[in-house]
């Protein structure tokens, strides 16, 4: 990110700031906040399953699993994000390696097609595939021959998970490998150890750290998820925690409480996953003395291979991300699902992207997403930016206690924290359920850890001394967080941003469940329109918010860039 | 001007406290330079970084101007940015988001608004300091742009641009080069002296330090173990450890034979005896006796009985400006160092060896630490 970075933070770590008085407050306050957010719709959502009629009661627990063993459903959930992840890991390192390390073909145009899944909602894209490989009406199977492909089942769910999880594992180890030293690599490479040695002895166990916790957030991400097993796994009777969270949802009056008893377990695990992650994350500054730097070396060879590796590369990109976004297209010109032919192709017209401007609905979803998607983005940040300062400057007491709170969205399934809010402000003596600002609280407390972890990574590479210089000019705090820290932490904290509202466009999960007609973003207007069987409109709706969500990332990435470079010029 | 009175500070670590500054106390007169020199970890620079404010010290006193800045016992802690100290820091800590003009005005416009000066004087002021550093026609650049030599003067003209009364530079030249860190010695002691600013200066590297300074301050484990004039310093070291600090030095252990009252006193060591400077020993005292190696003067061996040293030469090394020779006398290795038309002796060579009257010195006895 910054070229500044070289200038060693903190000579001895943890310096109480001489100037502050009271450094613990801002940290106290957001463990409160954090604390706050996610605690108390969870207690009050446990309290709602285990008590009923003024006592204590399992029967929702006991009704829950009688549907269906609780053992059955946790192997399937636990296969489901264990395959998907494995698959995940499988594609995206490899594909990292090539774009990051080697002399790979347009390897940046690789990169940035492979992370387009990344601004897709994952409703849009699992829906695309099911255009694309339903048994019977699947694109491919009308053209390949019924039953060629099942996307329904728990194959199709990890493939399909795997493939939209493909560009996080991607940045993840992108990032660990642009901050490996490459003399280390080419150390090796002189010490007489050939390329794929060096891969395996060298590369692979300094990365060991950054994959560990790539996984975990995959595996994380897939227990969590809501559209694949919603879309993909109930239709083929595959049943994973979310599915049944959200079955359990539709039932009034006392759906919530059995949402409750299915999400105790789900919670169990992506707790145990996010204090892994926590624990990996501590550990990792270890290697951060290794990494240092960043030299970059010259690509490596790949010789002969180059070509069909590039073909390789350009197979799976062809099959994860052109083919579906192409069926969108496709289906959003069709008044109903048929496979191209003669007789399709004198259908096709673009009602449908009209459909899409007339409807007032998918109007107010789109000015909904970007309003949540700024408001949260905004709000997220700008609190990270002050808690990470505070935490990286300061050597207050307890700041573990606030990394280890600001970890604990991330265990929070946006379908549970939907529920557990549902369930709090649904009996609050006043509510602002029926209001967007119910969301945006979902969405904040979701998306807290994002801000902070981006935040707290910018202001982590701002040496101390900038500071302490401008302290030493007369600057009071204000003076030199606003005119020093701000500037330069800018490009990290803009990109902080833009991954934030990448996420709130994409957010499903916890909206579904807590919006009133009137607040639909656009992913629940995506759901929506599937749910009513009207696909033109969906396939419409589908490439008009890839595109839009495209360009924005695209004209922030810009900016970013243009800020950043401006910024970053290298020292010396 | 500056005065700091027993100061202490301690670090919470993991394993307890660690105690970087020791009970450090010394005063730097108006106009004068003082350099704190000692290896790394000494508390060097912790000790300016108290005196600077960004440090809050557990005990002592800081005065600049009579003005106390911190005192343990009345309570009082004037915050860094209300000390109107300048300060070059160790990585000059340029702020790359600002142009030279920009890091330089910084000071100015960073003041309380009452005390701002106008736009005009800003640019004035600016233009004045950089002019003093020979950075005027690079004002509008951005400041990463600039060489480390330049990016060096940079520090130094937003450190005096608000004209301080204490500068602190916390060694300023060790990220450069060795040519560009000669050139930039002489230049910053003709700025410090053209401008009298009072400065406290850090460093490790005692041949700055030796030419940068009116006094030196060693340190060592948190505490200061001599202050004193560069001359003194080098030629009258107080320890062992100062000795071996500050240029290189043999030294050879020995017992007063006997005290001159002409300040001097004649050492019997286990290879002969030396006449050493010294104001106050005893006779019968054990000491360290301190020589030079430009004070050890080397002749072939005449063989004339007389009593001396003697040794035979080990090593020798052509320095380009001197000649070294390392000679064995007895166990120990004594070093010399000469001029290099004096020519080199051949190792395996018998040679005297004569001590220049008036360099050798009695440092501490016993030197327990």
């Amino acid at each position: 990110m910054s070229d500044y970075a070289t200038v060693p933070a903190v000579s001895d770590g943890r310096r109480p700031f001489a100037s502050i008085a009271h450094p613990q407050l801002p940290v106290a306050a957001v463990t409160a906040l954090v604390g706050f957010l996610v605690l108390t719709p969870l207690g009050y959502l446990l309290w709602r399953t285990f008590f009923d009629d003024g006592g204590v009661s399992l029967r929702y627990v006991r009704e829950a699993y009688a549907v269906d063993g609780l053992g059955g459903m946790a192997w399937t959930s636990l296969l489901f994000a264990a395959g998907a992840t494995a698959l995940a890991m499988l594609i995206g390192v490899p594909l990292a390696w090539l774009i990051v390390r080697t002399d790979l073909p347009l390897r940046r145009t690789v990169l940035a097609v492979a992370l387009l899944p990344l601004v897709v909602p994952g409703v849009l894209y699992t829906i695309a595939w099911i255009f694309l490989a339903s048994p019977n009406a699947g694109l491919i199977n009308s053209v390949a021959g019924a039953g060629t492909v099942d996307v329904f089942g728990l194959r199709g769910m990890i493939v399909v998970e795997a493939f939209h999880a493909v560009p996080l594992v991607l940045l993840l180890t992108a990032a660990a490998l642009r901050s490996l030293d490459t003399s280390l690599e080419e150390s090796a490479l002189t010490a007489g150890a050939s390329l794929p040695t060096v891969v395996r002895r060298i590369t692979l166990p300094l990365l060991r750290p950054a994959l560990l916790a790539a996984a975990l957030v995959s595996m994380i991400s897939a227990l969590e998820s809501f559209d694949v097993p919603a879309l993909l796994g109930i239709p083929g009777d595959t049943w994973v925690f979310t599915a049944r969270i959200f079955q359990a949802l539709q039932r009034f009056p006392d759906g919530i409480a059995l949402a409750g008893a299915y999400a105790l377990p789900l919670l169990a695990l992506t707790c145990a996953g996010a204090v892994l992650l926590a624990s990996l994350t501590r550990r990792r500054r270890s290697y951060e003395t290794v990494t240092g730097r960043g030299a970059r070396g010259r690509p490596l060879p790949l010789g002969r291979s180059r070509w069909p590796v590039f073909a390789a590369v350009s197979l799976y990109v062809a099959i994860a991300i052109v083919l579906p976004m192409l069926a969108l297209g496709w289906i959003s010109t069709q008044p109903y699902l048929a496979a191209p032919s003669g007789d399709s192709l004198g259908r096709a017209s673009l009602d449908g992207y009209r459909d899409v401007f007339d409807s007032s609905v998918t109007l107010r979803a789109f000015r909904n997403s970007l309003l949540l998607a700024t408001a949260a983005a905004t709000t997220t940040v700008a609190i990270g930016a002050v808690v990470a300062w505070f935490s990286v400057r300061s050597g207050v007491r307890g700041r573990r206690l606030a990394d280890a709170t600001a970890f604990l969205p991330l265990a929070l399934p946006g379908l549970v924290l939907g529920a557990a809010l549902l369930a709090f402000w649904l009996r609050a003596p006043w509510t602002i359920y029926g209001t967007l600002w119910l969301l945006l609280v979902a969405y904040v407390t979701r998306f807290l850890p994002y801000g902070l972890r981006t935040a707290s990574a910018a202001m982590s590479q701002l040496g101390q001394d900038l500071e302490d210089a401008a302290h030493m000019s007369g600057a009071s705090w204000w003076q030199t967080f606003r005119r020093v820290v701000l500037p330069l932490a800018g490009p990290g904290l803009l990109a902080g941003w833009i991954m934030v509202v990448v996420f709130a466009m994409r957010e499903l999960s916890a909206s579904i469940v807590l919006y009133a007609p009137g607040q639909e973003v656009l992913a629940v207007a995506i759901w929506n329109e599937f749910q009513n069987g009207s696909f033109r409109s969906v396939g419409a709706l589908g490439v008009v918010v890839s595109v839009v969500s495209l360009v924005l990332v695209l004209a922030a990435t810009l900016l970013f860039q243009r800020f950043g470079r401006q910024v970053s010029r290298a020292r010396g | 001007m500056l005065e700091v009175e027993g100061l202490v500070k301690t670090f919470e670590g993991r394993h307890g406290g660690v105690v970087a500054v020791d009970g450090v106390s010394f005063t730097v007169e108006e106009g004068r330079l003082f350099s704190l020199l000692g290896p790394s970890g000494c508390g060097k620079t912790t000790l300016l970084r108290c005196v600077a404010g960004l440090e809050r010290p557990d005990a002592g006193r800081i005065a600049v101007d009579g003005v106390t800045l911190f005192s343990a016992t009345g309570g009082r802690f004037v915050p860094a940015n209300r000390r109107e100290l300048g300060m070059v820091f160790q990585s000059y800590a340029i702020w790359p988001h600002l142009s030279v003009f920009g890091n330089v005005a910084f000071p100015l416009v960073s003041r309380p608004r009452r005390r701002r000066p106008p736009k005009r004087e800003v640019s004035a002021r600016v233009g004045r300091v950089l002019e003093a550093v020979q950075l005027a026609e690079l004002a509008g650049r951005p400041a990463t742009d600039l060489s480390g030599g330049q990016q060096q003067r940079l520090a130094l003209a937003r450190a005096l641009v608000t004209e301080p009364r204490l500068l602190l530079l916390d060694e300023p030249l060790s990220s450069l080069d060795l040519q560009l860190r000669e050139e930039m010695r002489l230049e910053l002691k003709r700025l410090q002296r053209e401008l009298r600013v009072t400065s406290v200066y850090v460093t490790h590297d005692q041949l700055e330090a030796l030419a940068l300074s009116n006094m030196i301050g060693v340190m060592r484990g948190g505490r200061l173990e001599q202050v004193g004039r560069p001359r003194d310093v080098y030629t009258r070291p107080a320890s062992r450890f100062v000795a071996g600090f500050v240029g290189s030095s043999n030294l050879f252990e020995g017992v007063v034979e006997a005290g001159g009252g002409d300040g001097h006193a004649v050492v019997r060591t286990a290879h002969g005896t030396l006449r050493a400077r010294s104001e106050t020993v005893a006779p019968g005292a054990a000491v360290l006796v301190v020589v030079r190696p430009e004070h050890v003067v080397l002749e072939l061996d005449a063989d004339d009985g007389d009593e001396g040293w003697r040794g035979v030469v080990v090593t020798r090394a052509y320095l380009g400006s001197a000649v070294d020779h390392v000679v064995a006398v007895g166990d120990v290795e004594v070093r010399s160092r000469g001029p290099v038309r004096a020519g080199t002796i051949r190792p395996g060579t018998q040679v005297r060896l004569r001590f220049e009257p008036g360099a050798c010195t009695v440092a501490e006895a016993d030197d327990a630490r």
